[in-house]
């Protein structure tokens, strides 16, 4: 490098500095890639919000269909669901609802119940919590310890995730579904693998 | 009166020592906690992300101690507990991620980094030298130019 533009050099390195703080700044530090995307979603059977019929990924076979997952005590949850009744009122999507650890394991009484009776309890909570506020959901299956949210690898609730026909998982967000996610990413991924 | 009194205020003392037990081991399986520590230690907490799952009282975290644990109890290696998590969570989840293609630039990064620091620092050493050497020709010169005789 010639002795004329030697001033250019911290120049350059600042703005490639400032690069990386700025995307750095504009990434979601909680939002953190999911191995599971393109992988064949975890196999689970499940008593539904209804009923004791266990309910398995694999019966949604042929179907391109949305896993949410959800709990009344979880507050970004009302707020996304309001987005969802939309979204299923619009578009013939079915969301299936996973209803995950409804009881908390901060409710000591609670949790000192028969597990069947604990069950029934979340239910109820649910089903008075969808009465009120309107069903988005094709079923829901109860999720009582959070074993299969695991299998899932979800960390904080709601989530979303978008299964194929094959039963693979196209697409995850993290976090309440917003009117922009549908209209920029969902609407037209599911499109486009209802072309399939 | 004072006698009454007096094992009143015993008895009284020592009510608390009735409700005593002995300490419970903090787990059941010391061995499976043994390990279960020196694996959380190394894997993240996703819901407190600067927090190691063993230090962490997040609840997922508790979850994930309990998966681990399992793990331990049915005899997994070390190895396929973190891949059971890395499978799930990905990456993130290990504090120190796996040496390959994707993670060369984090484990290489700042040796290359290194590199070019001490090539650069040669490199101006180098030019410096030349140039001084140059300068100081320069100031020689004339001088030796002035003392070689004349014929």
């Amino acid at each position: 490098m010639t002795l004329k533009n030697k001033f250019l050099i911290p120049l350059v390195l600042f703005f490639i500095l400032v690069g990386f703080l700025a995307l750095g700044l504009n990434r979601d530090p909680h939002e953190i890639p999911s191995p599971l995307v393109n992988k064949p979603a975890p196999a689970f059977e499940l008593p539904t919000l209804n009923d004791d019929k266990l309910f398995s990924p694999t019966d949604y076979k042929g179907k391109v269909w949305l896993l949410n997952v959800w709990a009344t005590w979880c507050v970004s949850c009302r707020q996304e669901h309001p987005v969802l009744i939309a979204l299923t009122q619009q578009h013939h999507i079915p969301v299936v609802g996973l209803s995950y650890k409804e009881i908390q394991p901060q409710e000591t009484q609670l949790n000192q119940l028969p597990a069947d009776q604990k069950l029934q309890l979340a239910r109820q909570r649910s089903q008075l919590f969808l009465n009120q506020l309107g069903n988005p959901y094709v079923l829901s299956v109860m999720d009582m310890d959070g074993r299969v949210g695991i299998q899932y690898g979800v960390y904080g609730v709601p989530e979303t995730y978008v299964i194929d026909q094959q039963g693979v998982i196209r697409y995850k967000h993290v976090g309440p579904v917003t009117p922009e996610l549908i209209d920029k990413k969902l609407l037209p991924l599911l499109r486009q693998l209802e072309k399939t | 009166m004072k006698r009454i009194i007096g094992a009143f205020v015993f008895i009284l003392i020592f009510a608390n020592t009735l409700y005593a037990r002995e300490a419970q081991p903090y787990a059941e399986d010391p061995v499976v906690e043994a390990r279960l520590l020196v694996l959380a230690d190394e894997l993240r907490c996703l819901v407190c992300q600067n927090e190691s799952l063993a230090s962490s009282r997040a609840e997922l975290a508790e979850d994930l101690r309990r998966e681990v644990r399992n793990l331990i109890r049915q005899g997994k290696t070390d190895a396929q507990i973190k891949f059971f998590l890395v499978e799930r969570y990905g990456d993130f989840v290990l504090y120190r991620p796996e040496v390959k293609p994707i993670t060369w630039i984090l484990w290489f990064g700042p040796f290359l980094l290194l590199l070019i620091a001490v090539w650069s620092l040669w490199r101006y050493l180098c030019m410096r030298s030349d140039a001084l050497l140059q300068h100081q020709q320069a100031k020689i010169e004339p001088l030796e130019n002035s003392i070689t005789p004349k014929d």
